[in-house]
């Protein structure tokens, strides 16, 4: 069976900085992965590597048997296989959150504009913000907003979906509506691959934690074990520094 | 505290005269004030009252006020220069296409792909109408073109054409590609740091000696060529300016998204980069509105032109201010439109980034 994502022996420089080191990595098909660690750990650049935001410098990356390089094709196919969530949302502020749904599909799918807009509602809907979908980026709250974000990933029918760092930038009274609706999601059976600092959702929701620091992998375990029982003495460092899970 | 108090609650006569007296930095803005008044006074008494609105010979027009007859006797010639009387409906027709276009592009829900051919189709019509020589109507070449046509085409079209190199030289500008940075610098400065006015006899008059002699570009084709260029370099950096505003992450959505390039550009990036350099584009729209009438120095017959040829008509006793004064009202009102339009758009803008 292919694997979702496989990552073999990957690196990535910025300029003389060594951001990852040899990393391997993979997730199955329906598998829920948290990645975690210190800042400058390299979760960001690693996720941000599996839809090509970030260029590899060695190393192999296969998303859905798919092989991610320089081909233009096969760039565009990863990014039609995997969404992405970002930490500032990065929604288009000068278009309506329909819209922002909606001219996606059209722009990269030719999806029809009716089609296009009632996926639009639907997938407004199942994040319940489907009364705010006449208003702009700018009107909406935070988690709203972030909702609005992953309503408009899904509404491109991704396989994949990355999180990055997903509530970092919310206050914290909106951070559970958006883990609500990424816990609905992982009910569903998506793949998902979520960089964040809510151990809460990474013990219920992940099927494994990955820990990372200084570019490298230095523990995988299921979150139960993770969390109780860590093995490596780097990751107890980092989880004693975290506030009680 | 309680002497401003007692201002403001009292009659209106006396807040007035405090307002206007009150202190010393008031009374003396109030007596400059009075001073430029009265010395508009005979400004108003030429313009108004001692002028000539209608006259039955040139002569009459001697002494006295301004000579508003002049106008109407020459209105023709000014709006229109030497283009034949009898084609002249066709010219009317073309400055009502240009503002009727100009009306349709107003909102902003009309902006897209539809829009431009559009307009493209509308300058079709445009230059059939101006040039004839098909359908049944008679040829006017470009030089017998004139006058407020000349003008409002000049301006639209370079505008309208500059729009698009300016866009590509912009995003070369900021691209990672190391020769076509180069040369879109290399290009804007090159332009930048020409005046207008030697750009304009280079495309008019050095161009033609260069050229083969059986390439025969028209002098106002060339002329035009010439503005563009010009709008291209500094609406580009105008747009660069944009560009640079936005957050690297509205590119980076676009790109997980799935969105192709040259799609993004058009849909997500330029819309946010455009809002975002509003003013100083509207600077540049109005700044290259008032530049088409440096054509004159190369020949081309636009309205300035068109006025001032008139005011040299020797039967007139020395119109020339009233000439200038007419065409400079024309200009205002294009440019404030223009002014009063950007923000409106501002306002439309600022209303959507707020709950």
């Amino acid at each position: 069976m292919t694997q979702a994502i496989e990552v073999t022996e990957l690196n990535k420089y910025y300029g003389s900085y060594h951001a990852l080191r040899d990393v391997d990595f993979a997730v199955a098909e329906r598998e829920r992965v948290v990645i975690c660690g210190p800042s400058g750990s390299g979760k960001s650049t690693l996720i941000r590597c599996l839809n090509r935001l970030e260029r590899h410098d060695s190393g192999a990356i296969r998303i859905r048997g798919i092989e991610l390089g320089d081909d233009l094709r096969n760039i565009e196919e990863v990014r039609r296989e995997a969404g992405m969530v970002f930490q500032h949302f990065n929604l288009f502020p000068h278009l309506s959150v329909l819209e922002n749904c909606a001219l996606p599909q059209i722009l990269s799918r030719r999806t029809p504009r009716k089609e296009a807009e009632a996926r639009a509602r639907d997938y407004l809907d199942r994040v319940r913000i489907l009364d705010q979908a006449a208003k702009f980026p700018g009107q909406l709250s935070g988690g709203q907003q972030q909702r609005a974000a992953i309503a408009r990933a899904l509404c491109m029918e991704p396989k994949i979906m990355l999180f990055d760092e997903p509530t970092s930038a919310l206050d914290p009274e909106m951070i559970s509506e958006v883990l609500e609706t990424m816990v609905t999601l992982a009910e569903g059976g998506m793949t998902m691959v979520v960089v964040t600092h809510e151990m809460g959702f990474a013990r219920r929701v992940a099927d494994r934690v990955v820990y990372m620091e200084a570019g490298q992998i230095v523990e995988t375990a299921p979150p139960d074990r993770f969390f109780d029982a860590p093995q490596d003495e780097r990751s107890r460092r980092f989880l004693s520094k975290l506030v009680a899970v | 505290m309680t002497r401003s108090k007692s201002i403001t609650s009292a009659a209106f006569p006396l807040r007035l005269v405090a307002r206007l007296w009150g202190d010393r930095m008031s009374a003396v803005l109030t007596l400059v004030s009075i001073a430029i008044l009265v010395a508009l006074v005979p400004v108003f008494e030429w313009a108004i009252l001692d002028a000539h609105w209608a006259v039955a010979a040139p002569a009459d027009c001697r002494g006295g006020g301004a000579c508003w007859a002049f106008i109407a006797a020459k209105l023709r010639l000014i709006l229109f220069g030497l283009y034949p009387p009898e084609a002249q409906w066709r010219a009317i027709l073309v400055i009502a296409l240009i503002l009727a276009l100009v009306l349709l592009t107003l909102s902003p829900r009309l902006w897209g792909g539809r829009l431009m051919l559009v307009w493209s189709a509308g300058i079709a019509v445009m230059l059939v109408l101006m040039g004839g020589g098909i359908f049944g109507l008679s040829p006017v070449p470009t030089s017998k073109w004139g006058g407020l046509p000349v003008t409002l085409l000049l301006a639209v079209l370079s505008l309208g054409l500059a729009f698009p190199f300016a866009v590509i030289l912009a995003l070369g500008r900021r691209g990672s590609l190391p020769v076509v940075r180069g040369l879109s610098i290399f290009l804007i400065e090159i332009v930048r740091g020409l005046p207008l006015v030697g750009l304009l006899f280079v495309a008019a008059i050095l161009l033609p000696l260069f050229l083969p002699a059986d390439w025969t570009i028209d002098k106002l084709g060339r002329t035009l060529a010439a503005l563009t260029v010009f709008a291209a370099a500094y609406l580009a950096e105008v747009i660069r300016g944009g560009l640079q505003g936005l957050p690297p992450g509205q590119v980076e959505a676009a790109q997980a998204l799935g969105i192709p390039y040259w799609k993004a550009v058009w849909h997500i990036v330029l819309p946010q980069a455009i809002q975002k350099v509003i003013p100083p584009l509207t600077n540049t729209a109005i700044v290259m509105v008032k530049n088409t009438s440096l054509v004159l120095i190369v020949g081309v017959f636009d309205m300035l032109s068109a006025a001032r040829s008139a005011a040299t008509d020797p039967a007139w006793p020395a119109p020339s201010i009233e000439a200038y004064l007419f065409v400079a009202g024309i200009y205002f009102i294009i440019c404030f439109g223009i002014a009063r339009y950007s923000r409106h758009l501002e306002t439309g803008i600022k209303s959507r980034s707020q709950s």
